[in-house]
């Protein structure tokens, strides 16, 4: 297959040995990078144990994946992987960062680390050089703080090969540091792959960082002629459609009033509303308050999306890109928080910390929900946690990352939180816990029918992750078999969003691997693939938590109550509605009712090999 | 998307590696555009002891022979941005050529997309040009210190 290197790096801290890791054509072929193929290595690596592993175990693999769109397709996507400590399945969660340029021009398809060192190290690669450095004094450090001190480490030198040269890196903050299990690697101060929380998995490895530089020339697609006319027609429509469309403007955050107020699926108070009316929680208020500058992109990336904003926090300068849609959801209205200038201070806090702004926040709202509701109190935590109070928040979000206090039992994430409180005060609270496999939401609900499909997150391989939900029809871009690929690819889902844009991704898959590509590889083969492989890990789960597709394929019990405000004011998704839409769905993958992959499915899609699997999940669930 | 239209311009392909302008980036956020100012003293072409350089009379850009330079790197110690880049497996280096003194690629590329960062500017008389040509990181340090008000 041509644009891909055919081989990883493999590196393994318990021996520091580093090698190479090949992978053959034929693999490539079924499952084409990034998402697809982080699965299938852990699924060789570790399927036979993978119920027996723990995630924060040094067994378990950091997979960072590129894929054969890596260089070609505007905008960089990298995909972190491994046994996921939320779900216990396979998170492939992405982040955009030039690191997946780097990695890509150092002639490798990703880097799979195994293993873990016994002291805090980093990894540095420069051309063919690759060492494992000490990291003791970047221990610690988040932030800004953290390029300034590996910018003296790593020393720049622009007088051998001009000037670019310097690398590019992701790292995790403290909250990684002290395994969280909704820590984010991060990467360019900013950016985080949250889902999954594979922050606490390279935290795991005492893995700081990973530095690239890269030097090589992509690998050649097959057919370079087609790559350069889909590239200038791509770039002949950018800015008349992004001017049109406002996302240039405002990027995100434009979602604030279009999900908050006009569509009613913005998570407010632990989702206990989704509708809101507030000025100060606007892309408007961002813009005139925030923004130090707005216009910020990724490189190589047509869509304009992102902004700089630059936050005096104590004594340190913190600097977050928006807040983005998510971020200011998480840590504004689902805490009661309606003040621009706290929200903005939460999320580069969050980015500092190296926290996950979603599954942080909504923790902490779940906490304080708690905290209204009389089940924990003062005493629980060491200080008030009323709805709204920005200063207590940002206590907690130190306390969490620090795994300090009541933040230790909150670092674990909502879900083990809530079985953890519940078995402290002897108290089902699960009514107050919002999550989907482990994984709270992102804020796109689902209740008032005018954003994401009822089923999104019930029949999602990845959870609440709602940068991959499912949705009927199952070979449409509604369908998680789209964003499979567009991970597998991988590109970023804002530079594919639109219609038409399946047909121009096969075109471009086509023309870069040579592999005959339409709009039925993706809805019936390859996505299928990769979401099955998932489905089934997801199912394997363990060591200490077990999903049961007839209990957990499901939404949280708070989505079936009527919402109470808004222009929606009433709507809910009645639970026989969604049996019904979730038969049908997985009866379009070839799983059973229980979305269980048949035998047929299994062979059609060539994983024979994941019987096996199958039979022992069937076994546990006593089928 | 400048250095990706500058590749193409220059070695038609799509690959930033090949281009002659380069966005530095190393606090995100904050990039610097880094090119060749054509300074008046031309230290570049003094230092190429191949005689593999020499200056456009129409447009003052530094124009490199590809068939006498072999990419031995004294041009960008002489450099004071180190702003010549070298690549890999290339047998010369990499400076702009204006494309020619027309509207160069990345700057119709910028306007295209809305930026309207790049703009072509007259040259000025004396030693002007020179102030520009300072290190990336040296000026990014600079805007940094300027836009959040931290060292770095």
């Amino acid at each position: 297959m041509h644009g891909v290197w055919g081989k990883l790096l493999y590196v393994d801290l318990d021996s520091d040995k580093i090698s190479e890791y090949k992978i053959d054509e034929e693999i490539y072929e079924k499952f084409l990078g990034g998402r697809g193929l982080a699965a299938y290595i852990l699924w060789k690596e570790l399927g036979h144990k993978w119920d027996q592993l723990d995630p924060l175990d040094p067994e378990n693999l950091l997979i960072i994946m590129t894929g054969p769109l890596t260089g070609y397709y505007p905008g960089p996507k990298l995909i972190i992987s491994g046994k996921s400590p939320q779900s216990l399945g396979v998170i492939a969660s992405g982040i955009s960062t030039g690191v997946t340029y780097e990695i890509k021009r150092s002639g490798y398809d990703g880097i799979i680390i195994k293993g873990a060192a016994k002291e805090p190290v980093y990894l540095y690669v420069n051309d063919r050089r690759i060492e494992i450095r000490d990291a003791k004094k970047l221990w610690g450090l988040g932030g800004i703080d953290l390029f300034k001190a590996l910018k003296e480490d790593i020393k720049i030198n622009f007088s051998l090969w001009g000037s670019d040269d310097y690398p590019k890196f992701i790292y995790i903050g403290p909250a990684g540091e002290n395994k969280v299990r909704t820590a984010a690697v991060m990467a360019d101060l900013t950016h985080g792959a949250g889902y999954g929380g594979y922050g606490a998995v390279m935290g795991s490895k005492n893995l700081k960082a990973v530095v690239i530089k890269g030097r090589e020339r992509y690998p050649r697609p097959a057919d370079p002629d087609k790559v350069v006319k889909l590239l200038n027609s791509m770039i002949d429509k950018a800015y008349p459609r992004m001017r049109l469309s406002g996302f240039r403007l405002w990027g995100t955050p434009e979602a604030l009033w279009d999900y908050g107020f006009v569509r009613s699926s913005a998570p407010v108070k632990n989702w206990q509303e989704e509708w809101h009316d507030r000025p100060t929680v606007t892309h408007m208020a961002f813009e005139l308050m925030i923004w130090t500058k707005p216009h910020r992109s990724c490189p190589y990336c047509l869509n304009v999306c992102m902004h700089l904003s630059k936050i005096s926090y104590k004594d340190k300068i913190l600097i977050t890109d928006g807040p983005d849609y998510e971020m200011s959801q998480f840590l504004g209205p689902n805490l009661g928080i309606y003040d621009t200038e706290a929200i903005a201070r939460l999320s580069a806090l969050a980015d500092y910390l190296g926290l996950c702004g979603i599954q942080t926040g909504s923790t902490i709202a779940f906490a304080m929900e708690l905290y209204e509701k009389g089940v924990i109190d003062k005493n629980d935590i060491g200080y008030d946690l009323r709805w709204g109070d920005a200063e207590a928040v940002e206590r907690l979000m130190f306390d969490i990352a620090y795994r300090k206090g009541f933040g230790n039992i909150l670092a674990e994430g909502v879900y083990r939180a809530s079985l953890q409180i519940s078995k402290l005060k002897n108290i089902d609270i699960t009514k107050y816990t919002v999550h989907v496999k482990g994984i709270a939401p992102g804020a796109h609900g689902i209740r008032s029918r005018r954003d994401y499909q009822p089923i999104a997150y019930a029949v999602s391989v990845q959870g609440g992750d709602h940068m991959s939900v499912g949705g009927l029809p199952a070979d449409s871009m509604s369908s998680e078999s789209w964003r499979a690929v567009q991970d597998s690819a991988p590109v970023c889902k804002f530079a594919t969003l639109g219609s038409g844009y399946d047909e121009l991704l096969a075109t471009f898959i086509g023309a870069v691997t040579g592999l005959e590509f339409t709009k039925d590889t993706i809805y019936k083969d390859i996505g299928p693939r990769i979401l099955t492989l998932q489905r089934i890990l997801l199912l394997l789960g363990g060591p200490d938590i077990y999903w049961d597709p007839r209990l957990h394929d499901d939404n949280p019990p708070r989505f079936y109550k009527p919402l109470p405000s808004g222009p929606y004011k009433g709507s809910f998704v009645p639970r026989d509605e969604l049996e019904k839409l979730k038969k049908e769905y997985y009866k379009a993958l070839g799983w059973n009712e229980l979305g269980i992959p048949t035998e047929e499915t299994l062979r059609k899609l060539g994983l024979e090999e994941v019987k096996t699997a199958v039979d022992k999940i069937k076994k546990r669930l006593k089928l | 998307m400048c250095e990706i239209a500058c590749a193409l311009k220059h070695e038609g392909v799509p690959d930033p590696l090949f281009s002659r302008i380069k966005i530095f980036e190393y606090i995100p956020g904050i990039p610097v555009p880094q090119l060749c100012v054509q300074c008046p003293d031309y230290p570049c072409v003094d230092a190429c002891v191949f005689n593999a350089m020499y200056v456009d009379e129409k447009t003052g850009a530094v124009i490199v022979d590809k068939d006498k330079c072999t990419a031995c790197g004294l041009c960008i110690k002489a450099c004071p941005g180190n702003i010549p880049r070298r690549v890999k497996d290339l047998k010369y280096v990499l400076i702009c050529d204006l494309c020619g003194g027309d509207e160069p690629e990345c700057v119709k590329i910028c306007q295209k997309l809305g930026h309207n960062a790049l703009i072509k500017a007259p040259k000025h008389p004396g030693q002007g040009a020179k102030l520009y040509a300072v290190a990336p990181d040296k000026i990014q340090t600079m805007l940094v210190k300027k836009i959040l008000g931290v060292e770095v």
